[in-house]
């Protein structure tokens, strides 16, 4: 072939890659390629055939139809040992790391260099620190992987690629569990990588970083690729339309907040999680009604136990509630509700949702014993059908009706199907954590807008995100937490770095 | 955008609805024909394995043993009395296997026998209703009641002693009084593991066995001969006295003294529709399903977890005792002190629940299976012309059976591979965009 020869550098390619799963064709005459050395970023929304695509090159799936060519040479994989082999490595989303193993040891682990069948630490020590030395990684060898950040121990999950003489890089959302400051320094180290001829597949759903990092961008939308584009002159706006298959409004348009009376006040909050350790430390704000305020933070500094300190969830240990001026510091989840909480739980699949019950149960999930869905303990399914197919309606869940099983629906709908819930049950307070995680660009688009309608109808709003620009876009004011404590309040314009910096309590300017 | 562009896109999305509707009739499929499928093949399984048996305790050629396999089961079946019906199952070769079955005579002796067995298959069908029923509520609130058995002869007990204390009173209230208490007795006995779950977090399964035995121990006591229910008449016999005639439940098919059919089997029956009601009619129901599905989300949606332990306990306890009182009153009348420990229902009640899986309909059938299974290979088989299994031997094969169901349907992922659902099921459990990426990389 002719375009062979133009490409010299090509590393990999896949062809026409066809898998079909029982009613859905996940990746339909996909075709994809990597040349030496570059970062190649792949779009697309959830359920687009992004990790479909990316396990037959992994080797965890095979492929219906289609080749795969690595170097010149097609290649069939049955297992991850072979893709390993051939010199593809692999970052999931999730790390696989052993916690209370040293960087070293976790690197080196399965192919340890051995002197009498005994681990050799001095040879797999020199090799790391040469190998982090190298790649500018700096993670100490010597550290136990509980006790480094997140964004180090990502570091250790490519390293221990690289040792394996990877050459094509499989990142997963890499980005979805950084601070904007860890995120940059793995950007410098893609970099780095880039130089020394390594390919790198991006795999993401956020225009932003995919447009910083990626050389090129590959969009997959149900299945197809959609095009492939340098990344000059791609945009925003003409990946997201690529990835929707429409315009997609990616700002918000909000008008400003009018806020009224406080509905919520939170005083001197002090809140243990279930080990016992204090994770709230003195937390005081309010949230008027019309008006969003949003908690930016990164994981576990406290979010999660002052959102169920305020659902009831959660035993206060100091410190009071009030809603709407009514005191709810020892309620329980039922009065929590009954005062007029409205909960979008962070974890959708393990809190917000029973997925067995029918979505018609899960929409009664707080008022099924409430008139009208009961009465004298007595249930009327016909009234929470009724009510059910209305939401349905209201909050365009699709894939199902009310009687079907809510693991039945896809993420998106699934998290409509939470929203439609607690909104209809006109709360004063809404809280909001993590709205959007997981979800589509359309999906997003959709609760964005919606919460922004909820305030506008005089509701008070709390958005607790690890997503930064999901804060920023929709927040009228940014409290920043930072280990149990509010360490940052904006109005107004405040820039992306002056919240990560405070996000990480201001201590770690940006690591070398 | 061009024409036909715009009938392109119109398509896909047709489509997507499309594959969603397939997705969500497959997850139905699981969530319901799936399991009566799986029950089905349990028992079928279990049926065949448990052939395999009976064949390899028999000797000569392979169609003999076959053939002595087919008659077996033969026998059982009427001595589960199911030959009262009519003779469906006379030639159980189906005509592929020449065979000479010692024909059961359709004499009204034959049919008096027939009747007999299916009023006692029907009296253990009784029982292992609501000791199914008593398991599967615990279990649709995400606990496992192994102590059905010892609530079964705490209802037992209570029961023999409100119907033989209060004699004098007149029928039904003294029924309804016995019957009340040994509820009370199940449930406040089952009470003290749910509260121990939702207090101090003892788990279920050790709890109720513990309690099991002190159930026992104590109920061998009260009819041992120092105890205080001991039959005052014949002080020499470890039992307990007779309950009295206006507190015994009225028989209505068979000769009263000899176990005949009573109304319970009608309580039991009500017990599976109250218990349907209760599960998918009412907010106490709503409670314990979402308690067993998520006690997360549960918590979440504003329903107090630790009550719903400790009040799904109870009630699982109630059925309990409710099945030792309608045995107590209905055929029983009186326990020995050797009875109390070969009792195996409340144990049962846990294959039934399983086979059953926790639906009123299933435990109907599952509890009659069983009933049969347990009365045919024993009692039932004794009235059978040369049996091809001794009785004594035969009653083994039900614990055999029982086992294998228990085992194949908490391991439902071999019966999947058998049908090899797994596969056409995994759309809809697992998308392939979430698909287990995780698992491959260590």
């Amino acid at each position: 072939m002719s375009e062979h020869k133009a490409d010299d550098d090509l590393v990999l390619e896949m062809r026409d890659i066809r898998k079909e799963f029982p009613g859905v064709v996940a990746n339909d005459r996909v075709s994809f390629d990597v040349r030496r050395g570059e970062v190649h970023a792949l779009l697309g929304e959830n359920g687009a055939g992004k990790s479909t695509l990316m396990n037959i090159l992994y080797g965890l799936y095979r492929p219906d139809a289609g080749e795969i060519w690595l170097n010149g040479k097609k290649v069939t994989f049955s297992s991850a040992r072979d893709a390993i082999q051939a010199g593809i490595g692999m970052v999931h989303q999730h790390f696989m790391l052993i916690p209370v193993m040293t960087v070293a040891e976790n690197v080196v682990l399965g192919i340890e260099p051995s002197r009498r069948l005994l681990l050799d630490e001095a040879v797999a020590r020199r090799r790391v620190t040469d190998m982090a030395k190298t790649f500018n990684f700096a993670v100490d060898p010597d550290a136990r992987v509980d006790e480094i950040s997140v964004g180090q121990q990502q570091r250790v999950e490519i390293m221990k690629a690289l040792y394996r003489n990877a050459n094509v890089l499989i990142l997963d959302e890499p980005t979805a569990v950084l601070t904007p400051q860890e995120a940059s320094d793995l950007f410098e180290i893609l970099r780095t990588l880039r130089r020394e001829g390594i390919s790198i597949i991006f795999i993401s759903h956020k225009l932003n970083e995919v447009l910083d990092i990626a050389d090129r961008i590959t969009v997959l939308r149900r299945g197809k690729t959609i095009e492939t584009v340098p990344r000059e002159g791609a945009s925003e706006k003409s990946l997201a339309r690529a990835m929707v298959g429409r315009d997609v409004l990616l700002q918000v348009e909000r008008k400003p907040a009018e806020p009224g009376r406080a509905l919520l006040e939170v005083k001197d909050l002090h809140v243990r999680d279930d080990r016992g350790i204090e994770k709230v430390r003195g937390v005081s704000f309010e949230v008027h009604e019309g008006e969003i305020v949003g908690i930016a933070g990164v994981d576990g500094n406290g979010q999660t136990e002052l959102i169920d300190a305020l659902a009831g969830l959660q035993t206060v240990e100091h410190g009071k509630i009030t809603i709407d001026g009514k005191n709810i510091s020892r309620a329980t989840p039922r009065q929590a509700l009954d005062a007029g909480v409205g909960h979008i739980p962070e974890d959708r699949q393990r809190r917000g949702l029973v997925l067995d019950f029918t979505i018609a149960e899960n929409i009664a999930l707080h008022d099924y014993a409430k008139a009208p869905d009961a009465k004298w303990g007595w249930i009327f399914p016909g009234r929470m059908i009724a009510r059910a197919k209305r939401l349905i309606d209201d909050f365009d869940v699709r894939g199902g009706g009310p009687s079907t099983p809510a693991g039945g629906l896809s993420g998106g709908n699934q998290q409509k199907l939470v929203a439609a819930r607690e909104v209809d049950r006109d709360p004063k307070v809404l809280i909001a954590a993590q709205p959007t995680r997981g979800l589509d660009v359309g999906a997003i688009e959709y609760l964005h807008r919606r919460l922004v309608t909820e305030r506008d109808a005089g509701r008070a709003i709390l958005l607790v995100s690890l997503e930064l620009d999901e804060i920023l876009s929709l927040s009228d004011r940014i409290l920043v937490m930072y280990e149990g404590q509010i360490v940052g309040e904006h109005t107004g314009d405040v820039s992306e770095e002056q919240i990560g910096l405070e996000m990480l309590g201001g201590r770690e300017k940006s690591a070398a | 955008m061009s024409k036909a562009e715009a009938i392109k896109q119109k398509a896909g999305r047709v489509g997507g609805a499309i594959t969603q509707k397939a997705r969500a009739i497959l997850l139905w499929i699981k969530h319901r024909a799936g399991g009566i499928l799986v029950s089905i093949v349990t028992v079928v399984l279990a049926f065949l394995m448990g052939g395999v048996v009976i064949a390899a305790t028999q000797h000569g050629s392979f169609g003999t043993r076959i053939h002595n396999t087919l008659t077996a089961y033969n026998q059982i079946l009427d001595g589960a009395g199911l030959n009262w019906f009519g003779h469906f199952f006379e030639h159980p070769c189906l005509g592929f296997i020449p065979c000479h079955l010692a024909s059961t005579a359709t004499s009204g002796v034959a049919q008096d026998f027939a009747a007999y067995n299916l009023s006692q298959t029907l009296l253990f069908a009784t029982t292992l209703m609501l000791t199914g029923v008593a398991v599967a509520f615990a279990f649709r609130c995400g606990m496992f009641n192994i102590g059905v058995q010892g609530q079964y002869l705490v209802g037992l007990i209570v029961a023999n002693w409100v119907g033989v204390a209060f004699a004098g009173m007149s029928t039904l209230p003294h029924i309804l009084l016995a019957i009340g208490a040994a509820i009370l007795g199940g449930a406040l006995w089952a009470g003290i593991a749910g509260v121990l779950k939702a207090t101090v977090g003892a788990h279920e399964v050790i709890s109720t066995i513990m309690l099991n035995w002190i159930a026992l121990w104590i109920a061998s006591w009260l009819v041992s001969i120092y105890g205080p229910l001991l039959d005052p008449l014949t002080p020499w016999v470890p039992q307990t006295s007779e309950v009295a005639p206006s507190a015994r439940i009225p028989a209505f098919w068979g000769i009263p003294d000899r176990s005949a059919l009573d109304y319970g089997f009608f309580i039991a029956i009500g017990a599976l529709i109250v218990y349907w009601l209760v599960m998918n009619r009412t907010t106490l129901g709503y409670e314990v399903r979402a308690v067993g599905l998520n006690p997360e989300a549960a918590a979440y949606g504003g329903i107090n977890v630790k009550k719903n332990l400790i009040r799904a306990m109870a009630i699982s306890g109630a059925f309990a005792g409710l099945a030792g009182a309608v045995d107590m009153l209905g055929y029983m009348h009186l326990t020995t002190q050797i009875d109390l420990p070969i009792s195996q229902v409340g144990f049962l009640g846990i294959a039934v629940a399983l086979l059953g899986r926790n639906t009123a309909v299933g435990i109907f059938f599952s509890a009659l299976l069983f009933g049969g299974l347990l009365f045919g290979t024993t009692h039932g088989l004794q009235g059978v012309e040369n049996p091809v299994i001794a009785p004594e031997l035969a009653g083994q094969l039900t614990y055999v059976i029982v086992g294998l169901v228990v085992l194949f349907v908490s391991a439902p992922f071999l019966i999947r591979y058998v049908w090899n659902l797994h596969k056409k099921l995994r759309l809809s459990t697992d998308p392939p965009e979430s698909a287990s990426v995780t698992e491959a990389g260590g």
